[in-house]
């Protein structure tokens, strides 16, 4: 401590020194002494007195190498700073790489990339971890096995711990020897690693050649037993993310049904412009989205998304007892007459949003909905759509709450069997009509709201949904919540199971051309009315 | 409505004729001063061609008529609108420098309100009744195919600004935008190039209709061409307004795994959004497979929820981001005339390649009546054969014969802001191919030495 302190003295004097002007007797003899303590601090510092100053040597000189015509030159500089640099040299590689020809900036890129991503191994997020070891996995770099290995032994976290250990595995399949190759293959199996496929593949390939030598044909053999394994494992993971895929959709079809389950269901309206209630929803996420950019600090604004959603239900729900105080109302019992005037209201409303909002919309998913939970290898099951299964199925038990816990359900339950008696008995169904419909719209904007997170926002959106929504609450049985539930799964899982091997375009075919047969056979769909409803 | 009726023009415009003069005298001194002029310049015209030009200007000084048939209302709207507004951008600047031979251009705005058929009729009224000189419009194929017998059949003339499939050669329309081999094959052969990251595998996936058909046809065909093994190519279309993309995202998990996969999207409209959210959200990275977009441009990702975006690739002709002197006034102007006058979004508009091309579209067409002195379509077609412009992104060129464009083809890499940055430039321009090599190696377009598509 105190030479240092002493030597940093003196240093500042010595500038001073040269500065005035001093006799060159009196700055020799300082910088004498300067140098004597600076070559004694450094062998201090350093266990093996000379052994630092030859490798910073050796980086500069492998620096100004790789940009050497010779390639076997660069090569070796190269090999020179992968093993001994890091991170740190990348500002310097950045400067060459803009000054050297084409060939030299090829040469110097992976270089720069194993680099990058040997620094982001140890990154604090756990993403840039990953990612760092798939690159280095596929880059197919074999000095990055070491590093992904010492920093396998040190990661906590499950997944990346995983990647890290497939992408050494991967590497190692390219190596020389049949053993570590057999070691590797057996490995990859182990870790059902779909990204060896294509490696183990080609090693069987090799083994199965009729020049193959001997250890060739035992590498072949694990390579064969991992593809196996791994083949296999793929199966089962596929199996789990179609049921998923199914349920995923089935719920983003119930979420959209469900007002229209209330709204053409209970009270038998056929709201064409049911859709533009889910875009009123999605719109106001939109607006409300705005004002947290615009007004709230930014560490709050994945709130937003929360906020929104009562503000979608509100604005639909009003939206909704508008359109039915002003129109609705004037054609109960008129099927027809109301489904060309919703539909003229709904193009009104798209228009409208399409001159006040064009399209400049779009609603940022929330940080925490964003991304992927990985539960199983290979398996990933999006958060959003997690939210969207576990928001449809609240909405379905408070909707039967609701309908069927609530004083307001029972006197909705008995307007929409027999209107008449109701009336008789004191309810005032004009009110409750307003209230239903009310409901229902509100739960359209909700529906607008989470699909928010899968879909744009524009002001097609209620369109691109509408004809599914009534395709579910019809096939699930005009009237019966649980027909909708039902059939919504059932729609959902069958186009999941379908277009897998037909295609999107075939699966959509399939699936209309089933439902028409399936009303065909049972015209009131799935759960049918039982007894006299107020309709017949 | 006004602009639609077969005026005969009204020579009293108020900003020409001086206020408060009635209509008689105004024209007759119009007519005097026309004939000033004849005489003044008559002396001129001695030296050269230009008394030709002159008589031209005094005889008919009324304005020349140009139809524009973009969508302002419905689906399209969203991309439409844009090139709408960037015509009549083109048209005030030729107007402000004088017109073209000195007549104003006076633009006809119809709403075919993306309604095919309504394509048809709005072209019919433009031509027939309006009697336009020449129309700028359309964006999608099959507005295209739909307006394409009209213009035919009433030897109209159409300029056509937006990149499309090719396999078409028709003697009224110019294509300003890409033909299939200045956009989709040199963005794959950018992919299979060591620069663009030496891509084996690829999974083409598109909207069902004709442009993604044609264009993986193409594609599929030159794959083959190339030695890339038939099971290494996934091909897959989605129904328009396609939302749900699980499965899709799943498959294309399975096809990347093991690297060396890219994904080509000819995915158009609403569905861009879902399919990149999706493709994010099951842990699929840009290094894992890029996404080579035809369809996605500036104006499609400006207020688009970027971050799932971001790294992903798309090719075009023209980018906002080129450095060029005219490109940073163009970007400039354009954004100025939207604002002043009250667009929505205003200076938040970019510019994009659609843009572009209907941008010097118009004045390829102005250049050509300047030549030919009329605005006849066939001396301007005549006329239109290899021109040159200094356009935006730099000069591009009119084939001397199959009516398509020499533009240079880019490659860039979507950026936070919604910006690309170029990652490869062809070298110069790319000669236009509307029958691509792959799929129809012994077909050409030739309406000089030929009657257009021929045998070779």
């Amino acid at each position: 401590m105190s030479t240092s302190f002493v030597c940093l003295v003196e240093k500042r004097f010595t500038i001073m020194m040269i500065f005035l002007g001093r006799t060159a007797a009196t700055l020799s003899l300082i910088g004498l002494f300067l140098f004597s303590v600076q070559s004694w601090a450094i062998a201090g510092e350093a266990d093996e007195p000379g052994a630092t100053p030859p490798v910073v040597s050796s980086i500069e000189q492998a620096l100004s190498q790789v940009t050497s015509e010779d390639e076997s030159v660069r090569d070796a500089a190269i090999r020179t700073l992968v093993d001994q640099g890091d991170a740190g040299l990348l500002p310097r590689l950045e400067q060459i790489r803009a000054n050297a020809d084409r060939s030299t900036r090829q040469a110097i890129k992976p270089l720069m990339d194993s680099l990058k991503n040997r620094a982001n191994l140890t990154s604090p997020s756990t993403d840039v971890r990953r990612s760092a070891a798939t690159d280095l996995g596929s880059a197919g770099r074999v000095w990055a096995i070491p590093w992904l290995e010492a920093a396998a032994a040190n990661e906590p976290n499950k997944w990346v711990r995983y990647t890290m250990e497939e992408s050494a595995a991967l590497l190692r399949l390219a190596s020389d020897d049949p053993l570590v190759r057999t070691v590797a293959a057996a490995k990859l199996g182990e870790l059902c690693s779909q990204n060896g496929v294509t490696a183990l593949k080609k090693l069987v390939a090799v083994g199965e050649g009729t020049e193959a030598t001997e250890p060739e044909k035992v590498v072949a053999k694990a390579a064969g037993e991992a593809i196996q394994r791994i083949e296999n494992w793929g199966f089962w993971s596929n199996v789990i993310e179609t049921c998923f895929r199914g349920i995923s959709l089935s719920s983003v079809l119930l979420i959209m049904s469900l007002g229209l389950a209330i709204v053409f269901g209970l009270m038998g309206v056929i709201n064409m412009a049911h859709g533009e209630l889910m875009m009123v929803g999605a719109y106001a996420t939109f607006v409300t989205q705005q004002c947290f950019m615009a007004w709230f600090p930014s560490d709050v604004f994945d709130w937003y998304f929360i906020a929104a959603l009562p503000i979608a239900f509100l604005a639909a729900a009003s939206s909704g007892l508008l359109l039915e105080a002003t129109v609705i109302r004037f054609l109960y019992g008129r099927p027809l007459e109301t489904m060309l005037a919703t539909w003229g209201v709904s193009l009104v409303l798209m228009q409208a949003a399409r001159v006040y909002f064009g399209d400049l919309t779009a609603v940022i998913a929330p940080g925490p909905l964003r991304g992927g939970a990985q539960v199983m290898i290979g398996v990933y099951l999006p958060y959003n759509r997690i939210f969207i299964i576990g928001l449809s199925i609240v909405c379905v038990l408070a909707i039967y709450y609701t309908l069927f816990g609530s004083n307001l359900g029972i006197r909705v339950r008995a307007v929409t069997q027999n209107r008449n008696m109701s009336a008789c008995l004191g309810i005032p169904t004009r009110k409750v009509d307003s209230y239903t419909f009310a409901f229902g719209s509100g739960l359209a904007g909700i529906a607008g709201w989470a699909l928010t997170m899968v879909g744009n926002v524009d002001p097609g959106l209620g369109q691109n949904y509408i004809v599914d929504a009534f395709m579910v609450v019809v096939t699930g049985g005009v009237g019966k919540l649980a027909g909708t539930i039902v059939a919504s799964l059932g729609i959902g899982g069958l186009n999941k199971l379908i277009e897998p091997s037909f295609g999107a375009v075939y699966g959509k075919v399939f699936i209309l051309v089933l439902v028409i047969l399936f009303l065909q056979w049972r015209p009131s769909g799935l759960f049918a009315m039982k007894g006299r409803s107020a309709d017949s | 409505m006004e602009t639609n009726k077969p005026d005969k023009v009204n020579p009293v415009e108020p900003d020409k004729v001086a206020a408060g003069e009635q209509e008689g005298p105004s024209r007759r001194e119009l007519l005097v001063k026309g004939g000033k002029i004849v005489a003044g310049i008559g002396v001129a015209s001695l030296l050269g061609n230009l008394g030709n030009w002159a008589l031209s200007y005094a005889a008919d000084k009324e304005p020349i008529k140009i139809g524009i048939l973009h969508s302002l209302s419905g689906t399209m709207a969203i991309s439409e609108v844009s090139l709408r507004d960037t015509v009549m951008m083109a048209v005030e600047e030729i107007n402000a420098k004088g017109g073209v031979m000195g007549r104003m251009i006076k633009p006809v705005v119809v709403d075919p309100a993306s309604n095919w058929d309504l394509f048809a009729e709005k072209a019919k009224q433009l031509l027939l009744q309006d009697k336009v000189s020449v129309v700028f419009g359309c964006w999608t194929s099959v507005s295209r195919k739909s307006v394409l017998p009209v213009f035919e059949k009433n030897n109209g003339l159409l300029f056509y600004p937006v990149q499309y499939e090719g396999e078409e050669c028709s003697r009224n329309v110019f294509y300003t935008g890409a033909a299939p081999n200045q956009q989709a094959v040199p963005a794959v052969d950018y992919l299979m190039s060591k620069e663009g990251g030496g891509f084996t595998k690829f999974y083409l996936l598109g909207t069902d209709y004709v442009y993604p058909r044609t264009t993986n046809k193409i594609l599929r065909a030159m794959l083959l061409a190339k030695k890339v093994p038939a099971d290494s190519i996934m091909e897959e279309y989605t129904p328009f307004h396609h939302q749900d993309y699980q499965t899709i995202c799943g498959k294309l998990k399975k096809f990347a795994a093991g690297g060396g996969a890219a994904v080509i999207s000819t995915i158009n409209g609403d569905s861009n959004v879902p399919f990149y959210k999706e493709f994010a959200n099951q842990g699929l990275r840009a290094e894992d497979a890029p996404i080579m977009a035809f369809s996605v441009a500036e104006d499609e990702l400006r207020g688009m929820d970027t971050s799932a975006l971001v790294g992903h690739l798309a090719a075009w002709n023209y980018y906002q981001s080129v450095d060029t002197p005219q490109n940073k006034q163009f970007v400039a102007n354009f954004k100025a005339y939207c604002k002043k006058n009250n667009l929505p979004d205003g200076e938040k508009r970019v510019t994009d390649d659609p843009i572009e091309a209907a941008y010097f579209g118009v004045y390829i067409w102005k250049q050509a009546v300047e030549k030919a002195a009329s605005t006849e379509v066939d001396k301007v077609r005549k006329a239109v054969y290899g021109s040159k412009f200094l356009a935006p992104g730099g000069e591009i060129m009119m084939d001397a014969a199959n009516h398509h464009t020499y533009r240079p083809v880019l490659i860039g890499e979507i950026l936070a802001d919604g910006q690309f940055k170029v990652v490869s430039r062809s070298k110069g321009l790319v000669k236009p191919e509307p029958w691509s090599e792959y799929t129809n190696p012994d077909k050409g377009c030739d309406w000089v030495g030929h009657q257009g598509t021929y045998q070779k």
